[in-house]
């Protein structure tokens, strides 16, 4: 958590009241917490009645996912869900859930090997379902790829049937120009911890136009979207990280590009046959995450890799840890079109604000043996 | 680390040791259940966290490794393969073979380790010649040495068993409860560990396919029926339903299984003795006997916690042959058999064929 955000979070946990409670210092507590609201919607372009306070991404994407689908299929009249096979799990699995128990039907919308949607595809696609489409789910940037979508496009291939698209945000607040109101997206997610706020905060933003079935019941809090007491000390420091990252996006964009710049030299020199994802010549330059090099080492186990870089002091990730601390094949990568076995050969290196040129080095100091004893560890599958 | 408290304590001891050890746990399954249940000890989320905990505590780093794809494909498939032929197989036993103190060593190897250190009770000394020998543990009713049979000389030079020589497992839980690590209390694991609930026979039913099949006696009498032949083991005598007794009024045992006609072939306890076996699959541990086509006198044991039986062994033509002292009852083909001299482990096969003690007819039913 950044320093400025985490005083924030520890004189707002001093003070006490529920926002829901009429006495003073319920209306003490509502009024910091209408403040936070404000806040996040000045930043991110919504209206302040658009920001739904959630316990993170996972919820706010689920709200949404669930959420939309209810509030349009009531009676079976619009099962379809359209989303990208690199979606977040929080939207997948969510998709899937309601494939197997809830009669929807899921279509993965196509995407290049960089990751962005066909909306020649999407288009058509929406011709021949027609109204019978519940909700797009198109992912803003990619957490793993770091690929950034022109929403807008996407929105207004859905104008026009009036579906409305969700967009997981998580990645590309604080990255990306992100104004709610012109991107035409009905539902948004987003996360405090990724941007040096606070984990067990996040938001998802909802239209005011937008119908939308609540998840959870017991409560009117937050538009009765989702009920339960507010963390307003958490909502105040989620504001102070949106408008931090918000107002510093262009000064960490260039830092962290000219990072991206020497790591990626670096690895192309020692390792001549790597891959960098999403690096394709069709994805339009300059929207994509600067802060993430997402590789692929062909004949490199990813988990051999994180291992040797690990025991180097590097820490690097790949594809996503399931809770047992397995560490699977990457699905988008699957999803953009590489082998599993290349999905499994990736490590994704991403920066932060603290991350220095010293760093780099560090990494690309540790590669040349990490990358030759991974390679002669090779594969454990068969 | 699989989460139990042997190898806790095992990476405790090597850490003590002045080594520097890594935790690694071995994701065997692709879908791993979220609890242990029964007295599997291994594979479920809950085990691979309990793993995590005592790395923490031991203040080394920890990782999940996934050998799923290879365990499916080399333990878990061939277990099936093997009941499928009529065999009994032993999965631990080729799990040590195929993953642990092969495939996991030699990505260990390759990354830079020296060594994989594991929480099995078994010994590894070294004899006046300077040669390294896999030797029982002092706890005898743990000892896993059995198991490490398949373990060759290089093998043996590149692991370590730190808590081989514990004198029983309530001392080693002592150790664990007095280190602070919170798997000190955790039960004993038994079953195979990719069989849910333990029922061996009904998981074997779904993967193979039940046919029903018939029962017969030696002489090709038809006895009974059965609901498939895999559920069927040498030497089992419950569950055969058989409708008429026979004619000398004895219980009759499972003789032979066979898979391929989906028969059972039962007869007289008599009928399962077994004097000699033998097979082209061997292998030695540590140093091999000087002279292995002369006949030399030895121990044998053919199950994990079975007792080591008095024995002549010598490879004639390429085939290790035992010749056992007194015959042993219900000795299936696929068991694993492991040569012992005194403590030390002298090397392993796996039973191709048997010869009985009794030559057919003689005590058969009239």
């Amino acid at each position: 958590m950044r320093g400025e955000v985490r005083e924030l979070l520890l004189a707002a946990l001093a003070e006490s009241g529920n926002p829901s409670s009429v006495h003073g210092f319920g209306q003490r507590a509502k009024l910091r917490l209408e403040e936070a609201r404000d806040r996040i919607a000045g930043a991110l372009g919504c209206d302040r009645a658009e920001v739904i306070f959630t316990s993170g991404g996972t919820e706010a994407n689920n709200l949404a996912v669930f959420g939309l689908f209810e509030a349009r299929n009531k009676s079976g009249e619009r099962p379809i869900i359209l989303c990208l096979g690199t979606e977040h799990h929080a939207v997948l699995e969510a998709a899937e859930f309601l494939e197997s128990e809830r009669g929807a039907e899921v279509h993965l919308i196509p995407v290049n090997t960089s990751g962005q949607p066909d909306l020649v595809w999407l288009s058509e696609a929406l011709e021949v379902f027609g109204d019978r489409v519940a909700l797009v789910s198109a992912i803003l940037a990619n957490n793993e790829t770091g690929t950034v979508l022109d929403i807008s496009a996407v929105t207004a291939v859905c104008k026009r049937l009036q579906i409305p698209v969700h967009s997981d945000a998580v990645a590309a607040v604080g990255h990306c120009q992100i104004n709610f109101s012109e991107s035409g997206l009905s539902t948004m997610a987003l996360t405090g911890h990724k941007i040096g706020g606070p984990v067990g905060i996040g938001a998802l933003i909802v239209g005011r136009s937008v119908a939308l079935k609540q998840q959870l019941r017991g409560g009117s809090q937050e538009r009765n979207l989702r009920p339960g007491t507010q963390d307003v000390a958490g909502a105040e420091a989620l504001a102070l990280a949106v408008e931090l990252s918000v107002a510093e996006l262009a000064q960490n964009r260039a830092h962290w590009e000219a990072l991206r710049g020497r790591l990626i030299a670096g690895v192309v020199a020692a390792v001549p046959d790597a891959v960098l994802v999403g690096e394709s010549a069709d994805s339009p330059v300059g929207v994509r995450l600067s802060n993430i090099v997402d590789v692929v080492f062909p004949g490199c186990a990813g988990d051999s890799l994180l291992f040797m870089l690990d025991s180097a002091g590097v820490a690097i990730s790949n594809g996503s840890a399931c809770s047992a601390g397995v560490t699977s094949a990457s699905h988008v990568l699957v999803a953009l079109g590489y082998s599993n076995r290349d999905a499994a050969s990736c490590v994704r290196v991403s920066f932060g604000r603290e991350t220095t040129g010293a760093d780099i080095d560090a990494f690309l100091a540790a590669l040349p043996s990490a990358h030759a004893k991974a390679k002669l560890a090779g594969f454990t599958a068969l | 680390m699989s989460g139990g408290v042997d190898s806790a304590v095992a990476a405790a001891r090597a850490v003590e040791a002045g080594h520097e050890v890594v935790g690694v746990h071995l994701a065997l399954s692709r879908n791993s259940g979220t609890l242990r249940t029964g007295s599997r000890g291994c594979c479920t989320i809950e085990d691979s966290m309990d793993a995590q905990r005592a790395a923490g505590v031991l203040g080394i780093p920890f990782y999940v490794w996934d050998f799923s794809d290879r365990f499916k494909a080399e333990v878990v498939d061939d277990f099936i393969a093997e009941y499928s032929a009529g065999r009994t197989p032993n999965p631990c036993m080729r799990c040590n073979e195929r993953i642990k103190f092969a495939a996991l060593l030699e990505k260990a190897l390759a990354l830079g380790f020296d060594a994989i250190c594991t929480g099995h009770y078994a010994e590894v000394l070294t004899n006046a010649d300077g040669e390294l020998e896999l030797h029982r543990s002092p706890a005898l009713a743990k000892d896993q040495s059995y198991v490490l049979g398949v373990l060759t000389t290089d093998e043996l030079a590149r692991v370590l068993f730190p808590i081989g020589a514990s004198a029983d497992k309530a001392s080693v839980r002592a150790e664990a409860e007095a280190r602070g690590l919170s798997v000190a209390n955790k039960p004993d694991s038994y079953d195979i560990c990719f069989i849910p609930e333990g029922d061996t026979a009904d998981w074997l039913g779904e993967k193979v396919g039940i046919q029903p099949g018939v029962i017969e006696d030696r002489e090709g009498n038809v006895v009974g029926d059965h609901e498939g032949a895999h559920g069927f083991t040498v030497g089992q005598r419950r569950g055969l339903h058989l409708g008429r007794p026979a004619a000398d009024g004895k219980p009759r045992f499972v003789l032979e299984v066979r898979t391929k006609e989906n028969k059972v072939i039962v007869g007289p306890h008599d009928a399962l003795a077994i004097a000699e076996f033998s097979s082209e699959r061997y292998t030695w541990c540590g140093a091999a006997p000087k002279q292995p086509t002369e006949w030399f006198d030895c121990l044998v044991q053919i199950r994990a916690h079975g007792d080591a039986l008095p024995a002549m062994a010598a490879v004639v033509d390429g085939v290790l042959t035992v010749r056992l002292v007194e015959p042993v009852f219900g000795l299936a083909t696929g068991q694993t058999a492991v040569l012992y001299l005194g403590t030390r482990v002298l090397g392993q096969f796996t039973v191709d064929n048997t010869v009985s003690a009794v030559p057919a007819g003689v005590g058969a039913e009239a």
